[in-house]
């Protein structure tokens, strides 16, 4: 696998950098990781789109050297989908943020699961919104501070991928900035995948989050990832006590017989073509 | 060949959409605009098209901007409640410059209204219903016939100056059936595509007006152009770029790209309005009403006429005011409290008098009534002499 | 010559579907047609009413204002529907459903419709044809040829013979009137 600078080199475009992101932000690794998942899968950048929503993380399209649109708050899905169905061929990739993807984008999230449509969704969960200073997201975890929530939040959050399996999704991985080679592993897979195929990527924000939290320090952040990070198979043997506060990485969800939309779609085009309306299937 | 056919409006515009080329939709069920939803739904696969219903109106108009990037000519169709939802996305198709049509098939207002009744209560919303300062074009139908060809105009014009186009229905159209012949081959008539770049993809960029007609060249996502989107105010590369100067060079061109074309894109149509005395000023299903009205106060002795705009955004100001020097009165009617009378009377300036007769009642002005109101413009005329 | 149709009824007795397949025969002759009707909640059950105008020359407003021929075939439409006519308008009633109209002045022409229709084709279902047939019969609007070709478009295969017997059927009762 290649290493970074020559990452860089070849998929950031030219001219675009310093990015936007804090020092200590996890977006940056979590970009990196696409970056090195795309490369290992042997994408052309050509046939790669990058498609993303309004927040911090989804900033990454504009530095990346593939077809890219920072779309609209919470509207990247739903542009992904229009992009997908005119250019099946290509490999859509979808970033999105927590507050982005879970809320004001939450019903395109489970719809664009339910249709299991090929695109790749990978949300930059740094439980908070960063780019409006630290407020409270449907994955801020219960009993946080943010600036909306002086008080802590009372909220309970979103397991965001329990949340897509149970709409549809086909595929759900989850791994943290501490976690890069799996990361990397997952992003792949997800890929790979034909349907829809979620990747939660953990990410700390200590500027917004960690400040507000007891999580200032980046370095915490990390060690805060990879103590509560357990992976699929040791996570299965876990019985409820020692899970409380962990959460499971790795891929955690795949099925494959079920017929990506775009292909399935082509049926329709086919039964349209014949000219028959169906009765009913 | 051809074939004459009853058809409703909103069945016109589907056969209007297949013709231009429109191959993708998405969309949200809702009356009374649900006839073209359907017809896509119906028409798009037998012509290798995509038809999908959407989760909720902004996903219907984001899957549509999402194709369009994608090189395919694409529409959504919606009503007032839906054409709200819209407009953040409208937004984004004016700022990055995303060729789209938007159907508004208008009804009363405002909120859940009056789903079945007549309206033109979105003409203003039609202009200025996103925010910030944009611009786009809209042009309005009065006959079924029309529905097929503004359709295609529509998507032409999305495609050659890079902005959404809304098509303003109303009711009184969209669900009206008459006489329409149609072709019985559409080859030939898909509308002409975007601009492609004719610079190798080193040399591309975005959002150059490389040929001073202020329309920047498009090229498909996956065509091997690599570029970037973006609604964030950007620069001729398409990145984002905030400076008074580049934001100041951006809405200058966004509007000038328009303004500089308003000749090619302004349609208007003049009915007896040569020596007309009182011309009535009406669009979509309003005009109806009044081409028989001025039939009927011509019978009367009253030099009565029709100013018909077809292109109601950018707003025909020049012929306005050429017809405001030559008539006396301008009658406007709509179906609403008086919206598009504000356009008429800033363009008139005084050169003529202006009235409105407004019709809000959910049910379209009869002649009789519409008579009434040339009736009395007459008398003031008249008495004013 | 411009000729103004209203047909009303309640929701479900098919009058939409007879404005269609009148103002289809009427583009048949060569004529110019205009369809419009009421939609909604009152299109579906409660009162319902499709209106057509037939001419030669370009139909402008496509609404009508005072009908020339009003179909009627529910009291609750003949209460809602016939304000509007006067004593140049044709009433005709399903005289199983309607006692009054408004327009008392009106030439008014009652027919047994939907009695007719189950009696020649089985079912009331047919009712909205024999209208048609009896409504071209009175008024000469269309040619017969083409109202039988625009009802045989429109119906679905296997009933045709069933709708040629319906309108058949329209036709005597307006003969024998």
């Amino acid at each position: 696998m290649k290493g970074m600078e020559e990452l860089v080199d070849l998929y950031f475009r030219p001219g675009r950098l310093p990015h936007l992101w804090c020092p200590g932000c996890g977006n940056g690794v979590v970009l990196g990781a696409l970056l090195k998942a795309i490369d290992a899968e042997g994408l052309e950048k050509d046939d790669v789109a990058v498609i993303s929503g309004i927040g911090c993380s989804s900033r990454a399209s504009g530095y990346v050297d593939f077809n890219t649109a920072n779309t609209l708050h919470g509207r990247a899905l739903p542009i992904s989908t229009g992009l997908k169905m005119a250019r099946p061929e290509l490999n859509v990739i979808t970033l999105s943020g927590d507050g982005d993807c879970s809320a004001i984008g939450g019903n395109h999230l489970i719809h664009a699961a339910r249709r299991n449509i090929g695109l790749t969704l990978v949300v930059f969960n740094n439980s908070i919104y960063g780019m409006t200073g630290g407020q409270y997201s449907p994955l801020t975890p219960r009993g946080s501070r943010a600036t909306t929530a002086p008080y802590l939040t009372i909220e309970p959050s979103f397991d965001i991928l329990a949340l897509a399996q149970a709409a549809g999704a086909t595929f759900t991985a989850r791994a943290t900035t501490y976690h890069v080679p799996i990361l990397v592993d997952v992003l792949r897979k997800g890929i790979r995948h034909e349907g829809f195929s979620i990747i939660e990527a953990v990410t700390g924000c200590p500027t917004n989050y960690g400040r507000q939290n007891k999580l200032a320090a980046p370095a915490a952040m990390m060690e805060w990832q990879k103590e509560h990070g357990v992976m699929k198979a040791a996570w299965d043997k876990l019985d409820e006590p020692a899970r409380e506060g962990k959460f499971p990485i790795g891929v955690l969800y795949e099925r494959t017989d079920l017929k990506e939309y775009t292909k399935a779609y082509d049926e329709i085009i086919e039964r349209a073509q014949a000219g028959k309306e169906a009765a009913s299937a | 060949m051809s074939r004459v056919l009853l058809m409703q409006g909103n069945q016109a515009v589907v056969e209007g959409a297949i013709a231009a080329g429109v191959r993708f939709y998405g969309g949200y069920p809702i009356t009374p605009s649900t006839e073209i939803a359907e017809g896509m739904a119906k028409r798009l696969p037998e012509v290798g098209g995509k038809f999908m219903q959407t989760e909720d109106e902004l996903a219907g108009i984001g899957t549509v901007l999402g194709a369009s990037l994608g090189g395919v000519r694409a529409m959504t169709a919606t009503s007032g409640p839906g054409f709200s939802l819209k407009q953040e996305m409208i937004g984004m198709a004016c700022s990055a410059e995303i060729p789209c049509v938007i159907v508004d098939v208008q009804r009363v207002g405002p909120a859940t209204g009056q789903p079945t009744s007549p309206s033109q209560g979105d003409v203003m919303q039609a202009r200025w219903g996103t925010h910030g300062d944009h611009w786009l074009i809209a042009v309005s139908p009065s006959s079924v016939p029309e529905c097929f060809d503004l359709t295609r105009r529509a998507v032409e014009l999305s495609e050659k100056y890079r902005c959404p186009v809304i098509l303003l229905m109303d009711e009184v159209i969209g669900h009206m059936r008459e006489r329409i012949e149609l072709p019985d081959s559409y080859e030939g008539l898909a509308a002409a595509r975007r601009k492609q770049p004719d610079v190798t993809p080193e040399d591309y960029l975005a959002y150059a007006d490389t040929d001073g007609s202020k329309v920047p060249a498009m090229a498909d996502f996956g065509s091997g152009y690599r570029w970037h989107v973006t609604g964030l105010v950007h620069d001729e590369t398409g990145f984002p770029k905030g400076t008074p100067a580049a934001t100041k060079n951006s809405q200058d061109r966004l509007r000038t790209k328009l303004e500089d074309h308003e000749d090619d894109i302004v349609q208007t149509e003049h009915y007896r309005t040569e020596d007309a005395e009182i011309v009535v000023v009406a669009f979509g299903g309003a005009a109806r009403t009044a081409y028989e009205v001025v039939d009927m106060a011509r019978n009367e002795g009253i030099h009565a006429g029709l100013f018909r705009p077809i292109t109601i955004w950018p707003f025909a100001e020049r012929a306005v005011r050429e017809l405001a020097e030559k008539t006396q009165c301008l009658l406007v009617h709509e179906l609403n409290c008086g919206q598009y009378v504000r356009e008429v009377e800033s363009a008139v300036q005084g050169r003529a008098s202006v009235r409105l007769y407004a019709k809000y009642d959910n049910e379209p002005a009869t002649p009789d009534e519409l008579l009434a109101e040339i009736r009395e413009a007459e008398k003031t005329i008249k008495g004013a002499k | 010559m411009k000729q103004n149709f209203r047909f009303s009824g309640t929701g479900g007795q098919g009058l939409i579907t007879a404005g269609i397949i009148l103002a289809e025969a009427a583009l048949l002759d060569g004529k110019l047609a205009v369809q419009s009707q009421s939609y909604g909640p009152e299109a579906r059950g409660g009162s319902s009413k499709a209106e057509v105008i037939i001419s030669d020359e370009p139909i402008r407003f496509g609404r009508v204002t005072h009908p020339d021929t009003l179909l009627v075939m529910s009291q609750e439409a003949a209460d809602k529907f016939s304000g509007d006519c006067d004593g140049s308008s044709l009433i005709i009633t399903d005289s199983l459903f309607v006692r009054e109209v408004r327009a008392k002045d009106a030439r008014r022409v009652d027919l047994p419709i939907t009695h007719t229709a189950r009696e020649a084709c089985g079912k009331p279902l047919f009712a909205n044809i024999v209208a048609l047939g009896a409504v071209v019969a009175l008024t000469k609007c269309v040619t017969t040829e083409s109202l039988e070709r625009a009802v045989l478009d429109r119906v679905p295969k296997g009933t045709e013979d069933a709708n040629r017997k319906a309108l058949a059927a329209g036709y005597a009762l307006a003969e024998n009137n």
